[in-house]
């Protein structure tokens, strides 16, 4: 798969378009959870809101998910300066963060619903279950990508070539993207 | 066989003023494209994935509009013997007493499957899929999009919710049936109608596997639009065409996942008991217990997206007959600034007047102020629009040829359905109008037929850059002229109907009083139906006729246009242009300027040269 239309990118621009497309597509994640949150807002303003207490492992996994933000970063730095221990056992730390997340995730769901919250029933439920569902598809989308650079990190010597360097930052701008995407989440579930 | 190499005048000058981005230094000839799959079917390349969304398109039109036929049927004879059609639509025929009608359940379906198909798959990807595609790159001077596979993704994105949508028209209990909106509380309750169980969760998955396309093409689309232009294309310069499609790819962006996030609530409702959308619901005798959710934030969520749709819709259409309008009246734009301004506005403003598709839901009436004075500055810019096409063929030298007639036959259209869309933006004359064929009058002129004529257009002028071959003016002409008779035969007497407050949606109207005395007028709208779609039929024979026995194209450019696109080979080639890519010196406008003709984008200003219009 050869990319023929980059090389034509004789324009001097810094952002390089594949992050560029990236971009667009945050975008469009963004409105997707923004319709989601003014629709619980519309929600609440109506009535009829159960308020309950968000179950702790959804603190772990904040932090979990904003350490393994780091640990990425790290990996990258590495991978830009020639270290190619730690950006290969950053990878593999991020990745069990990222699972570790999920897991977390997967229990706050089941405290929530052995503490009678249940997804059917009232929509303060309901919301709680879809947002934070959906934002873990996204997760998942996530670690496939990590999947991804883990089996360049293993099986291409290591070369950091502009290229590498190009798809490796797309992995690393998606991560934080979903990381900053939970924060904004948990907040938003939490104080209103 | 010893045939002499034509040397075109293009290849010399680009080869001479180019610029050379190495792209062919490399040899990837070998692994590109080399076989019948890859080429053809699973292609990365923009010029034949535009073509994919093309003939995709035009065969769900085809689709599209006979389905419209067999429930205009219905409303025109609701009395007549249809036993005949029961070979195509089997069980929906019902036989009592020897007459055959339609059932009612499937006329709902058609009426939804229509609306469904007609906005997304052929208004959508098949009007912005095919020309966003095939001009993007090259009118910008790019190899190709800046993501080919993600292109292709978004394709096939689509030709899968294609797939399941037919699939969904052959199942027992039938297609969706609730509306091409689809509103819970018909849609969130599978027991609520026939087409709500199977047939709903069908299209749910069919429109999400749409999104996906949609949002695919779009990121591609504005990618490529800021990053790949070639040397000296700046935004100020870029033909109307491209500002359409950007601003299209950026609504369908913002808008799209809105919808994605209803559909999600949807299903949540349908298959895992939430009550997003339902409340207090009694259901074949049955309280259900689904309480607190509230059908109208459904309708926010989709008109979110619908209405800056009907702009993804019109926008692609309003760049190609901007275009096509220029170059066949051989003058520049009128207004160019302006113009692109006006694509701008429409596409800000189309963002926050959704609620006026909501007047009669119960949303509350001090709202709908705010939305009738948005939904009424609209006409602003589209007045601008209208007034600075007039005024590009005004005093032109006009070639009435097939292209340009749809071009300037969408004007016309675009005026018509326009000015009924001032009546309808007021939440007063509203309570009226509302869910009448006044309605259903007003959107189909203004983005159903105005729409299908920027693309048909579109389809006559750039067909010899698709295809090699022009079709046939013949044809095209009486498919013209058809169209536009017919057009207006059908949807104008629908104003009349709609005032008198006939409702749409209904299965017939000789059993009110008040509605049957418009039989003969149903008649009428029907029999012209019939005969518009004939033409359309005649269209489609002229299409796949000239892909292979049309008249050659002998010269690159046919049309004496300044766009890029023409100056790339005729029969297509990986990466669009053989050695160098063209260099951008002037905008796309320069027609009849300095006692020369018309000048391609490509060649330098001369000395003393001044800019068209106040582009620099």
């Amino acid at each position: 798969m050869t990319n023929v239309a980059l090389k034509n990118n004789n324009n001097t621009r810094r952002i390089h378009p594949q992050v560029f497309a990236l971009w667009m597509g945050f975008l469009s994640i963004i409105m997707m959870f923004i319709a989601l949150t003014s629709a619980y807002i519309v929600k609440q303003a109506a009535g009829n809101w159960l308020e309950f207490v968000i179950p702790n492992s959804f603190y772990v996994s904040t932090a979990v998910i904003l350490i393994s933000s780091l640990t990425l970063h790290l990996s990258y730095s590495s991978f830009k300066k020639g270290k190619e221990f730690l950006y290969k056992s950053m990878l593999v730390v991020t990745l069990i963060l990222a699972c570790v997340f999920i897991i977390m995730q997967y229990k706050g769901w089941f405290t929530l619903f052995e503490g009678g919250v249940d997804m059917k029933g009232n929509p303060s439920g309901s919301f709680f279950y879809l947002i934070t569902g959906l934002h873990a598809a996204h997760i998942l989308g996530g670690i496939a990508a990590l999947v991804v650079a883990l089996l360049h990190a293993f099986t291409l010597p290591f070369k950091p070539t502009e290229k590498r360097r190009v798809r490796f930052s797309l992995v690393l701008q998606y991560w934080h993207f979903v990381d900053i995407l939970w924060i904004y989440l948990f907040t938003f579930l939490l104080f209103i | 066989m010893a045939e002499l190499e034509k040397v075109h005048e293009e290849d010399i000058l680009i080869e001479k003023l180019g610029y050379d981005d190495h792209f062919h230094d490399h040899h990837h000839g070998d692994k590109y494209q080399s076989n019948f799959i890859n080429h053809y079917i699973f292609s990365m390349d923009h010029k034949i994935i535009a073509r994919q969304f093309l003939i995709t398109g035009i065969i769900w039109a085809f689709i599209g509009a006979a389905m419209s036929i067999i429930f205009r049927l219905q409303l025109g004879f609701p009395e007549a013997d249809f036993q005949w059609l029961k070979p195509l639509l089997g069980k929906w025929i019902v036989v009592e007493n020897g007459i055959g009608s339609l059932a009612p359940e499937f006329y709902y379906a058609l009426v939804t499957m229509h609306g469904t198909i007609l906005v997304f798959f052929v208004l959508t990807a098949g009007l912005s899929g095919t020309f966003s595609n095939l001009l993007i790159p090259l009118q910008l001077g790019a190899r190709d999009m800046a993501s080919p596979f993600l292109n292709m993704l978004s394709y096939w994105f689509f030709f899968t919710a294609g797939i399941v949508m037919f699939y969904s028209l052959f199942i027992s209990t039938g297609p969706f049936s609730g509306g091409w909106t689809a509103y819970p509380p018909l849609s969130a309750l599978p027991q609520a109608s026939t087409g709500s169980g199977t047939g709903m969760t069908l299209w749910v998955v069919s429109l999400v596997l749409f999104v996906v396309s949609v949002l695919l093409g779009g990121i591609n689309y504005v990618t490529t639009v800021l990053n790949l232009r070639t040397k000296g294309m700046t935004l100020w310069r870029m033909p109307l065409t491209i500002w359409a499609f950007f601003v299209t790819a950026i609504l369908g962006i913002l808008s799209f996942p809105v919808l994605a996030s209803g559909f999600f609530m949807l299903t949540m409702d349908r298959a895992m008991g939430t009550s997003f959308f339902l409340s207090e619901i009694f259901i074949q005798g049955q309280a259900l217990d689904r309480i607190g959710g509230s059908p109208v934030l459904y309708q926010h969520l989709f008109w979110f997206l619908g209405h800056p749709e009907v702009y993804i819709i019109i926008l692609p259409a309003m760049g190609l007959v901007s275009e096509v309008l220029s170059v066949h009246a051989r003058k520049p734009i009128f207004g160019y600034k302006a113009m692109v301004l006006s694509i701008l506005a429409i596409g800000f403003l189309s963002f926050i007047v959704w609620a006026h598709h909501m007047f009669m839901s119960g949303v509350n009436p001090f709202i709908s102020n705010f939305f009738v004075v948005f939904t009424l500055i609209i006409a602003v810019p589209s007045a601008v629009k209208v007034f600075n096409w007039i005024t590009t063929i005004y005093g032109g030298n006009l070639r009435l040829n097939t292209p340009m007639l749809f071009a300037i036959g969408f004007v016309s259209m675009f005026i018509s359905g326009g000015l009924t869309g001032i009546f309808l933006g007021n939440s007063a004359i509203d309570i009226q109008l509302h869910d009448t064929y006044f309605v259903v009058a007003h959107f189909h002129i203004v983005m159903g037929v105005a729409a299908f004529f920027g693309m048909f257009a579109g389809i006559y002028h750039w067909y010899p850059r698709m295809f090699g071959r022009f079709m046939s003016e013949t044809m095209g002409k009486i498919h013209f002229w058809g169209t536009m008779i017919g057009a207006y035969a059908i949807f104008w007497p629908m104003h009349y109907i709609g005032m008198a407050g006939v409702p749409r949606r209904y299965y017939r109207f000789d059993g009110f009083d008040a509605f049957k005395h418009f039989t003969e007028l149903n008649q009428f709208i029907t029999i012209a139906a019939i005969i518009t779609f004939g033409v359309q039929v005649l269209f489609m024979v002229n299409f796949f006729y000239s892909i292979w026995k049309g008249k050659k194209q002998t010269k690159r450019n046919p049309w004496g246009a300044t766009t890029l696109e023409w100056s790339s080979p005729i029969e297509g080639v990986h990466g669009n242009w053989e050695g160098k890519i063209p260099t951008v010196h002037r905008w796309a406008y320069d027609y009849n300027k300095d006692e020369r003709e018309f000048v391609p984008q490509y060649i330098p200003m001369e000395e003393g040269e001044e800019h068209g219009e106040d582009m620099h």
